[in-house]
């Protein structure tokens, strides 16, 4: 967060890359209907990575099995939005929206209480060792994803959008998707809650503290292994979240979702650095915006275009947008 | 004279010894002993898997580093079979031309990735390769052209290795010698020799700089190893014989699509037999690979009478259904590498030591 102050470049990518698209595009309400589609987007996927960049610079651990949160949490939405039909299916915003919440606040809860067992069981017997870590939690993956399709069967499930959200909402000729400005509107919320925590709270102090140096907290008395297991659980309870997000984004889920969700999330977390949480909001918008422009302008190239994003910061900064020091 | 051949890295216990000469027997005769299209193909595939699972190894186990894009480089060489058995007719040339093709195309995609994600640290590579893999895989799909799409691709081979061709009117020990037989053979002949090039590779003064990059990087730098030059050679190394194993594949089906060669669940596959057969040995390779493939085809019977039996239980019918396969995959592989980290080469030699301490 320090850095955010000091160091604008990262920062001015963002805009730079959607003027830099706007001549490409050539008209400006296609542009600002795009734009505002991959700031969602971003939002969606800062939301889900926040979690696993924290995860990463406060322990070291690279959690491969951050896609099951994910699917997890996009499933269990499902299940509530479906079992609340009256209420998403009625015309009043603020039934649609109590219906929304709950879908959100349930999934975060059974993502986080996945993630207490997952941490227990899959990532504790591993701390320290980068190769067991990855072959462990992609283990994990693979476990969860199976179960998922126990649960809730192998194949798609629709995520209908609650009835007062679909459509769209007209700004001269440009038609922004109302569900985008609620992504958007939750995207910032969680930021702000997130900035406020880390930069303005003694937990937050202590995270950040942890993820720049572990060892000197721990030696000044502080149990990091508690606080720890809090962020993992957290982030585990926002990748929850963002997959219930996620879910009604595409409107229908499956399970291999997360394993998808998971490989946009690594290239975001490259680009912003590893262990960084402004670096992961960068990432993220850079993420969706090229998804967003790339998908309209040449289809075919939108596969590679994050990869070709991905290679092009770290040709700048081989450490990510804002290199966390000591690592 | 065996010194040579197998590079002065000997199993270093009797019991393993002894496993890898039946296994090779085995493997040698096994159109004789085992009879039967189905039995010929399993063996057929281990052979392929082999190749695939020992140059996976290499960078696993020797190099430490963990790549997911290891069947991108299996699909490339089986792709290079396909497609150019298809475009130019079925020959020699274009057999040699799509091995050749896929073998460029295979160095300067992992020298790429290699070097551009080594650079920076390890850990991005298996990232980096997650990434590059699955865009690959949906690229495959969606050049129809040039890959038949979802569908694959069916194709000839040169007359001499059809199965239609006979080269005695009568059988032999009850076997037809035709063309199967000599792919079989062909399969055979290369897998054996790409397993001993491995072994030499690993055991040879590069080799061992891998494993002090693997033990302690730092300190591998220290001494002044370029440890990415070194980390992306072997990157490169075992791309090119996973692109191999992928041409032996092709040759053996006859075919290519998707999910023969390109698909997520070769990869659990492949990351589940080096950590049973044993990470750093190369002989875990050989073991692993029959074990696993053995299993595979009666595990799954196996799981459908489960199920069947569990019909009245709703849930755990469920899980014991053959779909959930990968299922059990899974939970095999977290145990084994809480529990079996060193595999059963490492375990048979750890025994071994253990009874000369006796002694």
């Amino acid at each position: 967060m320090k850095n955010l102050d000091f160091d604008w470049k990262p920062l001015a990518l963002v805009p730079v890359l959607s003027l830099l698209a706007l001549p490409l595009i050539g008209s400006g309400s296609t542009w600002l209907t795009l734009t505002v589609a991959g700031l969602a987007m971003g939002m969606i996927i800062f939301i889900i990575a926040s979690g696993l960049t924290l995860v990463f610079g406060l322990m070291d651990v690279l959690n491969f099995g951050h896609g099951v949160f994910i699917a997890l949490g996009a499933y269990v939405a499902t299940s509530v939005l479906a079992g609340m039909g009256d209420w998403t299916s009625s015309a009043e915003l603020w039934r649609n929206l109590v219906a929304l919440a709950l879908a959100m606040t349930v999934g975060m809860m059974v993502a986080g209480a996945v993630g207490v067992a997952f941490e227990r069981v899959i990532v504790r017997p591993v701390y320290g060792q980068h190769l067991k870590q990855i072959l462990i939690t992609m283990g994990g993956m693979i476990i969860g994803e199976e179960l998922i399709k126990v649960i809730w069967g192998p194949q798609q499930i629709a995520l209908p959008m609650p009835e007062a959200l679909r459509g769209s909402l007209l700004l001269g000729d440009a038609s922004i998707e109302r569900y985008r400005v609620v992504a958007v509107l939750v995207g910032v919320a969680v930021f702000a809650i997130l900035a406020w925590t880390l930069s303005r709270t003694k937990i937050g102090l202590l995270i950040r503290a942890g993820v720049q140096d572990r060892e000197m907290v721990e030696s000044l008395g502080y149990r990091i292994r508690r606080l720890f297991v809090g962020v993992f659980v957290v982030g585990s309870a926002l990748a929850g979240l963002g997959g219930v997000m996620w879910g009604l984004y595409q409107q229908s889920v499956t399970p291999q979702m997360g394993a998808q969700v998971n490989i946009l999330i690594f290239i975001v977390i490259i680009i912003g650095g590893l262990g960084s949480t402004g670096g992961a909001l960068i990432g993220a918008l850079l993420v969706g915006l090229m998804a967003n422009y790339t998908g309209f302008l040449a289809p075919k190239v939108a596969l590679f275009s994050n990869i070709a994003l991905m290679v092009a910061v770290l040709l700048w900064r081989p450490q990510g947008v804002y290199p966390v020091t000591n690592r | 004279m065996l010194n040579r051949i197998l590079s002065n890295d000997f199993p270093r216990s009797k019991f393993l010894a002894a496993i890898l000469v039946v296994l090779l027997l085995g493997l040698a005769f096994a159109p004789f002993i085992f009879p039967g299209v189905k039995a010929l193909s399993v063996a057929a595939k281990v052979l392929v898997f082999i190749v695939l699972v020992a140059s996976f190894d290499l960078l696993l186990g020797y190099t430490g580093i963990v790549s997911f894009a290891h069947t991108m480089f299996f699909g490339i060489g089986a792709y290079g079979i396909a497609i150019t058995s298809t475009r130019y007719g079925a020959s020699w040339e274009s057999l040699l031309l799509g091995l050749a093709a896929s073998l460029a195309v295979s160095f300067v995609l992992s020298l790429a990735v290699g070097l551009f994600s080594l650079r920076v640290r390890a850990i991005f590579f298996a990232m980096i390769t997650l990434a590059v893999a699955a865009a690959f895989q949906t690229l495959a799909s969606q050049l129809s052209d040039l890959t038949g799409g979802e569908d694959g691709l069916s194709f000839k081979l040169p007359a001499l290795l059809m199965p239609s061709t006979q080269f005695m009117e009568q059988p032999l020990l009850g076997v037809s010698v035709d063309g199967r037989l000599l792919t079989y053979y062909l399969l055979f002949i290369t897998a054996l020799v790409l397993l001993l090039a491995l072994l030499r590779i690993v055991n040879s003064p590069f080799g061992r700089v891998l494993q002090a990059i693997r033990e302690n990087e730092f300190r591998a730098e220290a001494i002044g190893y370029r440890v990415v030059v070194y980390r992306t050679t072997s990157s490169v190394l075992s791309a090119l014989f996973a692109c191999a194993a992928g041409a032996m594949l092709a040759l053996w089906l006859r075919y290519n699509g998707p999910d023969t060669s390109l698909s997520f669940e070769i990869m659990i596959d492949v990351l589940l037999i080096v950590v049973i057969g044993g990470m750093g040995t190369m002989y875990g390779a050989a073991i692993g690979s029959v074990v696993f493939l053995v299993a595979q085809s009666y595990l799954q019977d196996l799981l459908r009478l489960a199920s069947q039996a569990a019909s009245g239980i709703p849930m755990l019918s469920a899980l014991l259904s053959p779909d959930r396969w990968l299922l059990w995959l899974g939970l095999l592989f977290v145990l084994s590498v809480y529990y079996f980290p060193t595999g059963v080469v490492g375990r048979l030699r750890a025994a071994t030591a253990r009874d000369s301490l006796k002694k």
